[in-house]
């Protein structure tokens, strides 16, 4: 951690993450506006005391929408992010401790799911499912997935050969149990890493499905769809567009740096990945 | 080379067979009645009745599951609800506007992203290199909508140095060209960033080697030894990189059509959801996901034709 405060991009990025947590949690005491109230008096109205960030086509204050916003998008990196690790970990476990057969076409499933594009295998998913918070999240499991579980696999087949492990099973521990309490404390370091490196992405994706009308339906702020407001009225007033992508541009730069920084601290192994 | 190209070529096959099964699975499983969904909620039962039929889907899933895996390989992805034209033909219509527009997402990542690499590691440790290093990260970050909205915003709105709106006038091919900058740029920016770190890191190994070394003993000029001996062996990886970047372009390229109301396989897909079209989405998302695992196989077929470790790892 004190590593982490003696980088500047580091630091750098660690305020910015702050600033849009702390926007996100205490957003009904940082504006007095609410962010879906209606207000065709004041459409269109360009940053002032009154209105930080303007407000939109229909009155609506922006900054207090960005900041609700920021609820809408840190809920979904972090419940998305959570249910990938468990699945992921599960089926890593699976494919990496089971027979061969298995963890051959286990591998092959993940190279499948991840050949589709995810904008793609977003557009498809939410034709049947229909837009909501609950598709954006079975997006991300479905694009996070693959990639953990391939993860945990490989670390798993490193580790199972090892001594400890053959100790283990030489003294009767039941399969479940090798699994907990042996392999999965090995597995898992690396693997909060990198999911806290795909934070960004996961946020890009909630802000893209709910910018393509896929994700959070209105009147309910997210970056995204502030973002379409924006884009729907780019010609009429710049101040829209500005408020919904300024956050996007702050929140994954933030994760980035501090990802980056958090990566190079903790595990040199993983440099350059990608 | 043979051997590992029939085995990768298997290997391919094999993925985008998985990925019709995963798809079908996707469509059947998931709660939902396709055929309400493609007329709508004023249909009535016997019209819903038809189109099931029309469909296929009153026969048993297995049956089902058959004919849209042959229809599929076969090229053959059904038609489209509003004209009843078949689904691969309206997919391979749009198809070249997405391409060009990758291209020239490519032509914006290699163009600025080799160089930049290339700078930051012959000057190693300094202040450009970290400059360099920053930026790259920040472009790959950004995500690509955001990048087209601002694009938009600045040189479009704003500044009107661009056009704002379509792919240009057909056969002008300078109008095309104009068209195309700011929606690939919106496709490629993000590239920049990962050739940059990627050329940077490959080019630093290279340096190192024991051949540039015997350059620089021969005394050749240390311009030569960089781009002729160094630059030419740091720039293979990149190409499996940009195999998989493709992939990762296509999901962009949804964004700057859109936005930049260009035709194309995302605006295609798009514009099928609001009028939901659906054997239209699941054709046209086969097909972009072939094109993404056939760009795979021929980045790896590349990369194992030049190195003959990836071919013996296989």
């Amino acid at each position: 951690m004190r590593r982490l405060l003696r980088e500047p991009l580091g630091l750098f990025g660690l305020s910015l993450v702050l600033l849009v947590i702390l926007g996100a949690v205490f957003a009904d005491l940082l504006t007095q506006w609410d962010p879906t109230r209606i207000n065709p008096r004041d459409r269109f109205l360009g940053p002032s005391a009154a209105h930080l960030l303007g407000t939109d086509q229909l009155g609506r204050d922006l900054f207090s929408r960005v900041l609700h916003g920021g609820r809408i998008a840190l809920y979904v990196a972090l419940v998305s992010t959570a249910i990938s690790l468990a699945i992921g970990i599960v089926l890593g476990l699976i494919a990496g401790y089971g027979p061969r057969w298995l963890d051959n076409l286990m591998i092959l499933l993940f190279d499948a799911m991840k050949s589709f594009p995810t904008v793609m295998l977003a557009l498809a998913l939410v034709t049947i499912t229909g837009p909501s918070l609950t598709s954006v999240i079975l997006v991300v499991i479905l694009v996070n997935v693959p990639g953990y579980a391939r993860i945990v696999r490989t670390q798993t087949i490193a580790i199972k050969s090892s001594e400890f492990v053959t100790a283990a099973q030489s003294m009767g521990a039941s399969t479940a149990r090798i699994l907990r309490v042996h392999i999965m404390p090995n597995v898992i370091g690396p693997l909060v890493i990198l999911a806290s490196m795909d934070i960004p992405v996961v946020i890009a994706i909630e802000a893209g499905m709910s910018f393509l009308g896929l994700g959070v339906r209105p009147p309910t702020p997210s970056w995204g769809s502030i973002l379409n407001d924006g884009f729907g009225q780019i010609r009429e007033t710049p101040w829209i567009a500005i408020a919904g992508g300024l956050p996007i541009i702050i929140i994954t730069l933030g994760f980035t740096f501090l990802g980056e920084t958090l990566r190079d601290v903790f595990d040199p192994r993983l440099k350059g990945r990608g | 080379m043979l051997n590992y190209a029939v085995k990768r070529l298997g290997l391919s096959v094999a993925i985008v067979s998985l990925a019709m099964f995963l798809l079908f699975c996707m469509i059947y499983l998931v709660p939902g009645d396709p055929a309400s969904v493609a007329l709508g909620p004023r249909a009535t039962e016997a019209m819903k009745e038809a189109m099931r039929v029309r469909m296929g889907l009153d026969q048993p899933v297995w049956v089902q599951f058959w004919n849209f895996f042959t229809g599929a390989w076969t090229g053959d992805l059904g038609e489209e609800v509003l004209s009843g034209r078949p689904v691969l033909d309206v997919v391979l219509e749009q198809l070249p506007y997405t391409l060009v527009l990758i291209a020239g997402g490519i032509s914006w990542s290699v163009a600025l992203g080799i160089p930049l690499g290339c700078w930051a590691a012959i000057n190693r440790g300094s202040f450009a290199d970290r400059l360099v290093g920053i930026l790259s990260v920040a472009v790959i970050a950004v995500p690509s909508f955001v990048v087209a909205i601002y694009a938009l915003l600045i040189f479009a709105v704003t500044l009107q140095w661009l056009p704002a709106i379509g792919a240009g006038e057909p056969g002008d091919v300078g109008d095309q060209l104009v068209h195309l900058i700011l929606p690939s740029l919106a496709v490629g920016l993000g590239w920049v960033g990962y050739i940059a770190r990627m050329v940077r890191a490959s080019m630093l190994e290279v340096l190192e080697a024991s051949h540039i070394r015997t350059a620089r003993a021969f005394g050749l000029p240390e311009r030569l030894i960089t781009y002729r001996y160094a630059l030419t062996i740091a720039i293979l990886p990149t190409i499996t990189l940009l195999g998989i970047g493709i992939g990762q372009m296509l999901s962009s390229a949804v964004f700057a059509e859109i936005v930049f109301a260009r035709p194309g396989v995302g605006k295609l897909v798009y514009d099928a959801i609001l009028t939901r079209n659906f054997p239209l989405v699941t054709g046209a998302v086969l097909v972009t996901t072939v094109i993404f695992v056939l760009l795979n196989l021929i980045a790896d077929l590349i990369v194992g034709a030049l190195d003959p470790r990836v071919r013996s790892s296989f």
